[in-house]
């Protein structure tokens, strides 16, 4: 007994060191944000350091980093927006009226979730040409907002269909509209479903990056297209870089860690709970 | 299923004409919405893609009938484009189902820290894949200050493998593994917490040791989250563009030319919209026969779960 108690602290201890070693690119790139560049490109790397915040003022102020943060904030809120009004009373109708077709309605919603942006992208450029689309935040928001509503389709419809039934059938019979009964019985037992609905979308969106690079140049251009200006950071750049990376990939570091839980169920389309 | 259950009863508050106005009003938008924004473009690369319509030759642009896809069957190049794919694709899917087992097993047990590691472990999924990109580039794979080389450099002394010049898909492999083990890891512990356990302790009464119980109990129960995880990354692991241009641009060469890079070149480098348009249409077919196989095993879930 005791030794598989041994043998059980072994593993955990186990776990826990792959779960640093995994971690510690991202770890490391934090602590390269806080080095100067001096200390950031040696060869072997530098461990003891003074940190700096130096590389963050210069991300911040002089690299229009506010500017691609703004679009990539405008772009990611209403394209969630628009997708979960076009998509919630939708998944609304799938889970308590469905219908003979609302099987297919579902396949066929998850399949243009799955289509492949390269099988699109060329049209969409021309289309974005001449229509004054390319390069606008109105642009990026329709197809975001294309991206994301099947997704919140499928993910409210499996927490709608989870919801106690007794208590819509009974706002029903206090004679609630469909607008009341959403209102006030609905949508507050769905609260959590919808949160991470919402975190779900604004993660895709926020990371996307092959339709945003193809159809911006620098006006729309989100926090994603940004980045790749330090695709080829050299010598005196890694701490910029570390310092703009972190504050880029941050915000969706931490809407993630809070709605793990729900995490699965949305990336599955609610086939997994 | 609870739903399911009261709409086989007959529903005292059935009223048609809401039913019918709840159905009409409130599902179409979206329905519209999607079909002006996929079908309809679809369409548009369909059409293209019979053409020879080059934007640095608009003038002779004419009808090719389907010669951007003899020419995809025809092209020396499509040989290595779709061995590639093939190559990035199913090594990504193999190591990340191996490497999301291995740690959804480790953290299917109560353990203090368990929470901290699992959320350690999710997080390269969250990184932005660019941000990922641009940190494996600069600060793993540099060749003389990189941190594998500084690693390696305990054990050696001549530590300068050039990683994304000298083994250029492994490193892609290697980046996009790192950021999809966390998901196919989630999904397998979903399926490993489903699984109750009493059928593990009964086998191990029947005397079973843990390798038995792996395979005998354990896998065929993840079975169905196996086939949802491997297709669902499938898809979009097919879609990968930004770790690939951040850190190659398909070459050295076009040892890392996927499909879907390779469309990207021909439309926005070549300027080449039929061939773009033609290997689009492939691309677009390969994620339905996907979505296909995925939404079946989602409907058999569905079915077995009615069935129970």
């Amino acid at each position: 007994m005791k030794k598989h108690k041994i043998f059980g602290h072994a593993l955990s201890v186990l776990t826990l060191f792959i779960a640093f070693l995994v971690f510690f690119p991202i770890l490391w790139m934090v602590l390269t944000s806080f080095k100067t560049e001096a200390d950031a490109y040696t060869n072997p790397p530098t461990l003891i350091f003074q940190p700096t915040l130096e590389n963050y003022q210069i991300a911040l102020q002089q690299s229009h980093y506010f500017d691609y943060l703004l679009n990539t904030l405008l772009i990611t809120g209403f394209s969630t927006l628009v997708a979960l009004l076009l998509g919630v009373p939708a998944a609304y109708s799938l889970a308590y009226y469905p219908k003979k077709r609302s099987n297919f309605t579902m396949m066929w919603v998850m399949s243009t979730r799955m289509l492949p942006p390269v099988g699109v992208i060329v049209p969409l450029y021309v289309i974005f040409k001449n229509l004054s689309l390319f390069d606008t935040h109105f642009g990026l928001i329709l197809l975001y907002t294309t991206i994301n509503l099947p997704l919140v389709i499928w993910m409210m419809r499996s927490f709608f269909a989870d919801l106690p039934y007794e208590s819509i059938e009974a706002a029903r019979i206090d004679g609630a509209t469909l607008l009341q009964e959403f209102r006030y019985v609905v949508l507050p037992l769905a609260l959590p479903g919808l949160m991470a609905t919402i975190l779900l979308c604004m993660i895709f969106t926020w990371n996307e990056f092959f339709i945003a690079f193809n159809l911006t140049i620098t006006k729309a251009a989100p926090l994603s297209v940004f980045i790749v200006s330090f695709k080829t950071a050299e010598g005196l750049f890694w701490a910029k870089m570390s310092a703009a990376a972190t504050l880029t990939a941050l915000p969706v570091v931490i809407a993630g860690w809070g709605a793990q839980r729900q995490l699965v169920r949305g990336l599955t389309a609610g086939a997994v709970k | 299923m609870r739903l399911q259950a009261v709409m086989a009863a007959p529903n005292p508050l059935f009223n048609p004409f809401r039913w019918l106005r709840a159905r009409l009003s409130l599902v179409s938008p979206a329905i519209i919405y999607l079909i002006c924004l996929t079908q309809i473009p679809v369409a548009f690369t369909l059409f293209y893609s019979l053409s020879n319509w080059n934007f640095l030759r608009p003038a002779n642009t004419r009808f090719v009938a389907l010669g951007n896809y003899l020419d995809f069957v025809q092209d020396v190049d499509t040989l290595s484009i779709i061995r590639n794919t093939l190559s990035f694709a199913s090594s990504v899917v193999i190591l990340s189902l191996v490497f999301g087992m291995i740690l959804a097993l480790l953290l299917n047990r109560q353990f203090f820290g368990r929470s901290l590691a699992r959320t350690l472990l999710i997080t390269p999924f969250l990184i932005m894949p660019t941000v990922s990109a641009v940190m494996w580039k600069n600060m793993l794979f540099n060749p003389t200050f990189g941190l594998l080389n500084a690693f390696f450099g305990l054990f050696s002394t001549n530590a300068t493998t050039d990683w994304l010049n000298q083994y250029p898909m492994m490193s892609v492999v290697i980046i996009v593994t790192w950021e999809w083990t966390p998901f196919m890891m989630l999904i397998l512990l979903a399926g490993l917490q489903s699984l109750a356990q009493e059928h593990i302790e009964a086998a191990q009464m029947d005397g079973a040791g843990p390798l038995e119980i792996f395979f005998y109990v354990i896998l065929p129960h993840l079975r169905r989250y196996i086939e949802i995880g491997v297709l669902l990354e499938l898809l979009f692991i097919l879609n990968i563009f930004g770790e690939i241009f951040v850190t190659t641009t398909g070459g050295p060469a076009n040892y890392t030319t996927t499909l879907t890079f390779n469309i990207y070149l021909e439309a926005f480098k070549r300027w080449n919209v039929g061939r773009a348009s033609a290997y689009g249409i492939i691309a677009v077919i390969l994620a339905n026969l996907i979505t296909i196989f995925f939404l079946r095993i989602i409907r058999g879930n569905d079915q077995s779960k009615e069935a129970a």
